[in-house]
């Protein structure tokens, strides 16, 4: 499902957020990528959903090779990916409803097929109470919750988190991720970003080890 | 496209449309004063358009007049005035030749009032005889001028006077302000651009977490510009409204001195109003104006703003 041969990736300062990282995800595969802030993991997340371009080497996303993908093709491949942020970039004028449906209004779904699917996200994440509520009345880890909805709701194929619990506390924390565990078994490919390594043990599962913009361990499927 | 995602676009330009109207509502004074001022730089030159249209539809109206006033030397008879009148009228290019003679002049004018205290005054009548040439009006410029010094040479002959030489410097002061509507026009478009430019630019920049959020989860260019280019459009349409509600506002106030002036001119010439051409110009004017502002503001900001992670 995803791919990198050897990228690399330096910004303008001249840092190398990223150095000759090859790795690869198969599809359903749940995936934690892990390393200190700064270690590279927000910049191989931002790769994959091309907020970033690789300075060299190749990233593949479902069998296409993105490094070259043309300016006007990249909200298409977007719009194939879910990303959930740590700060849930929700928008706050806008109430929960609205904002789970953003994507399927962009990818110019029918109105009756908006209502019933964020209805259906809004029942995983369940919160289906809350669809009229604005973000702001909404607890940090609700907020998170709606995020993730937000994300599935266009049922992509991969789901890419960055420090999804960054801001929550230990048990909010563990439910967000058992959440995702749930979409990764219904076939979503997962990559999820978190330094929290307490975390991780809990949860077991495959993890890649990012450090100082090098692969420290688990590029292959060892774990 | 299939028919059902050509209903779900369509719906969704309908989306658009209306919402772009409904943000504008949500700031009612903004707004207002916006489509104000753009309502005013559009019925400016249309107005002052209308005006001169009308003035030269009241020129137009009298090209067709060309007549000579030929008044005699003072102290010719009315027998030497009849005599010419009727050597005149033996002229190939002469279509009616008529006279006044001195007493008749001198009595039309007694019945004006400005001018009777004066004349009362006088002992003697000093108008001379007249004779009122009408030529032909398939006859050329080069043919009337000839005309002109042939009755010039004539025995008892004192002046004669082109009545349509004020008409010709009319026309050129008319069409010196038709070009003078037309620069107006540019400048007051260009203004209405600058505008709605400025106010989609700040609409943009007070949207600005929507626009990276929807870039974010893969909107296109197309669906993020979208409800500016509707705002442009609202702008426009609403601003064309005010304008004409303004023209015809205006028009009415200047009906009365207006029809005054038709009745004094003989009632031969019929105003023109708001007519489907005014009409046309200033809602393709306000379309134009808004679409373009818009386009300008969303090329030039919108791909400033890029999702950041």
């Amino acid at each position: 499902m995803i791919r990198f041969d050897n990228v690399t990736k330096r910004y303008d300062r001249g840092r190398e957020a990223l150095s000759n990282v090859s790795l690869q995800v198969d599809p359903g595969e749940l995936v934690f990528l892990t390393g200190r802030s700064g270690a590279g993991k927000s910049t191989l997340l931002k790769l994959i959903g091309l907020l970033e371009r690789p300075t060299r080497g190749q990233v593949l996303v479902d069998g296409r090779n993105i490094s070259r993908l043309p300016a006007r093709k990249i909200p298409r491949h977007r719009r194939q990916i879910g990303m959930v942020f740590q700060d849930h970039k929700l928008l706050e004028d806008r109430s929960v409803f609205e904002n789970i449906a953003l994507p399927m209004i962009i990818a110019g779904y029918s109105q009756r097929e908006i209502r019933a699917r964020v209805r259906a996200a809004l029942e995983h994440v369940g919160l289906l109470n809350r669809e009229k509520s604005t973000p702001s009345q909404l607890s940090t880890g609700e907020q998170q919750r709606i995020g993730i909805a937000r994300a599935v709701v266009a049922r992509p194929k991969l789901l890419l988190a960055d420090e999804p619990t960054g801001n929550l506390d230990p048990e909010l924390s563990l439910d967000i991720m058992n959440l995702f565990q749930r979409f990764n078994q219904v076939g979503v490919t997962m990559l999820i970003a978190t330094h929290d390594l307490g975390l991780l043990e809990q949860l077991g599962g495959r993890c890649i080890v990012l450090e100082d913009g090098e692969i420290r361990h688990g590029e292959h499927q060892t774990l | 496209m299939t028919m059902a995602s050509m209903k779900n676009y369509l719906l969704r330009h309908a989306q658009n449309c209306i919402g772009s109207l409904g943000n504008m509502t949500r700031q009612p004074v903004a707004s207002a004063m916006t489509i104000a001022v753009i309502g005013i730089a559009l019925a400016m030159p249309s107005g002052l358009n209308v005006l001169v249209r009308n003035g030269q539809a009241v020129a137009g109206g009298w090209e067709s007049i060309r007549d000579f006033s030929v008044y005699l030397k003072p102290g010719s008879s009315l027998e030497n005035a009849s005599q010419l009148r009727e050597q005149i009228l033996q002229l190939n290019i002469v279509e009616t030749a008529r006279l006044i003679s001195a007493d008749q002049a001198l009595t039309e004018l007694r019945n004006d009032t400005a001018f009777s205290e004066v004349l009362g005054a006088l002992d003697d009548n000093p108008l001379p005889h007249t004779v009122v040439v009408r030529p032909n009006p398939a006859a050329t410029p080069d043919a009337l001028k000839e005309f002109q010094e042939e009755l010039i040479a004539r025995p008892n002959v004192d002046l004669v006077k082109l009545d349509t030489e004020w008409l010709e410097r009319l026309n050129a002061l008319l069409e010196l302000a038709r070009r003078g509507v037309w620069i107006a026009a540019v400048l007051l478009l260009g203004a209405v651009i600058v505008i709605i430019g400025n106010t989609i630019r700040l609409d943009i920049q007070n949207r600005r977490a929507q626009i990276e959020v929807s870039k974010l989860l893969g909107a296109s260019d197309g669906f993020v510009r979208r409800p500016f280019l509707y705002t442009g459009f609202w702008y426009g349409l609403c601003g064309a409204v005010v304008a004409l509600l303004l023209l015809i506002i205006s028009l009415w106030v200047i009906s009365g001195p207006v029809k005054r002036l038709v009745q004094l001119y003989g009632g031969g010439f019929q105003p023109i109003g708001v007519d489907r051409l005014t009409l046309i110009t200033v809602v393709a004017g306000g379309l134009l104006a808004g679409l373009g502002g818009a386009w300008i503001a969303v090329a030039r900001h919108l791909s400033d703003i890029q999702p950041k992670v």
